[in-house]
């Protein structure tokens, strides 16, 4: 166990390894690992936020879907009810023209009856005539007698 | 066991003589009985050579296993770092990558200041030491065997039991101390640290020598405890490869598994201390 300038030689090269680890090993291993570690935490990062974003897009999707249910149920409401109101305006329609229509028949049935019995008044008044002559068997004075006549056709 | 013809004292005692080379004075009688005319720069023969050459001597193993293990986890860490990519990483840079992170965390939890050498610092004396424990795994003869072929005589292949290499790192940890503490907290600062508490001012002489005292008792224990607990392990194998070679593994084995967790948990506590140390020297107190 000799103390000797082994002591000083074993200092000297203890330092130089210290001084070549500090400038040429040690630097690009620890920022290798750091910028490693950097980018596990950024992928991790960014793994997080597209999870965020898919579970965004599916709330988004889902409401979208609501809306568009709700907007259809809305239409078919309309529809319906605007379905019922052509059927109502139709049925308004048909009731007012079968009103024209009965209208129109009943006033064609009164010109027709009041022609026919203006005709059967004509024809009757005629015939009242023709009926008196042969009752009278004489002929009536078609002048002297028309007053009357008319009266009777009047009565019938 | 090595060389039937040494005793078992001489075994163990071969086993810890350092690779030296140093410088031997004038008029000194070598073991071959050459007597030197003046000083002279040469490998230590013997024990008693390498205790001789005093503070004037280096241990060649020592320093060639620790720079080469130290080259070894540089180049290492720095392959990995030149072709590190921030995508799925590959078996040498996960390696890499988790020993880097764990130095980091432990160093994030323990220091709070802001210093870039205090990471790296505590890295490289992870792996550096871990590295250097780890050749007490290495069976105790393989090296040194095979360095004798080579005509080496003395192979002591794991630094940290050489307390020169443990106090040399400590030594480096104990001047960053000192300058982090004067940086931190100003000249003054640091004087005050050192003589003003624990206790008021008027025990002055007792404050500074107990803060003293707690000082450098940091690197001596830094130093000390690696050397210890390596220098122990070491002679353990030793030990048991003194049994005969079909009876080693009874020991040998348990004794490496347990190892195992020894090299790593001093490499963890030298680490973690030097951080400790250093998170002390910026807090002002």
């Amino acid at each position: 166990m000799n103390i000797n300038l082994t002591l000083f030689a074993q200092l000297i090269s203890f330092a130089i390894f210290v001084w070549i680890c500090r400038k040429y090993v040690w630097p690009p291993i620890v920022e290798a690992m750091q910028a490693r570690q950097k980018e596990i935490a950024d992928g991790l990062n960014a793994a997080e936020r597209a999870q965020n974003d898919l579970r965004l897009a599916q709330d988004s999707a889902a409401d979208k879907l609501r809306e568009a249910k709700q907007e259809a149920a809305g239409i078919i409401e309309q529809a319906n009810k605007r379905a019922s109101q052509i059927v109502d305006e139709a049925k308004e329609q048909a009731r007012v023209e079968g009103e024209r229509i009965k209208e129109a028949a009943q006033a064609e049935i009164d010109q027709e009856y009041n022609r026919a019995r203006e005709d059967l008044r004509a024809k009757v008044s005629k015939l009242a005539v023709v009926g008196a002559e042969k009752i009278l068997q004489s002929s009536v004075d078609q002048g002297a007698h028309q007053q009357m006549l008319d009266k009777v056709a009047a009565e019938l | 066991m090595a060389g039937g013809t040494l005793t078992s004292t001489e075994y163990i005692q071969h086993h810890l003589v350092n690779l030296t080379y140093g410088q031997l004075p004038a008029g000194y009688e070598r073991d071959n009985g050459e007597i030197l005319e003046a000083s002279a720069w040469t490998m230590a023969h013997n024990a008693q050579e390498a205790a001789d050459m005093g503070f004037m001597a280096i241990h060649v193993d020592t320093m060639f296993w620790s720079i080469f293990l130290g080259g070894l986890f540089l180049w290492l860490f720095k392959k990995v770092a030149d072709g590190v990519t921030t995508g799925v990483p590959s078996g040498a840079q996960n390696f890499v990558e988790m020993i880097v992170d764990f130095v980091d965390e432990n160093v994030k939890s323990i220091f709070h200041h802001k210093n870039v050498w205090i990471a790296p610092l505590g890295l490289t004396v992870f792996v550096w030491i871990f590295l250097q424990n780890l050749m007490d795994l290495v069976p105790v003869d393989w090296i040194p065997e095979l360095a004798k072929a080579m005509g080496i005589h003395y192979m002591k292949v794991v630094p940290t039991t050489d307390v020169n290499a443990t106090a040399g790192m400590a030594l480096g940890v104990f001047l960053m101390i000192l300058y982090y503490s004067i940086k931190a907290k100003g000249f003054r600062g640091f004087a005050a640290e050192l003589t003003l508490q624990p206790l008021p001012p008027w025990f002055l002489p007792f404050n500074l020598f107990l803060e003293v005292v707690s000082l450098l008792s940091k690197p001596i224990a830094l130093a000390l405890r690696l050397f210890g607990n390596m220098y122990a392990g070491e002679m353990v194998f030793i030990l048991i490869s003194l049994l005969p070679f079909y009876l080693q593994w009874t020991m040998s084995v348990p004794w490496a598994l347990f190892h195992i967790l020894i090299i790593t948990l001093q490499a963890f506590i030298f680490m973690i201390l030097t951080v400790v140390y250093l998170a002390m020297a910026h807090d002002h107190h």
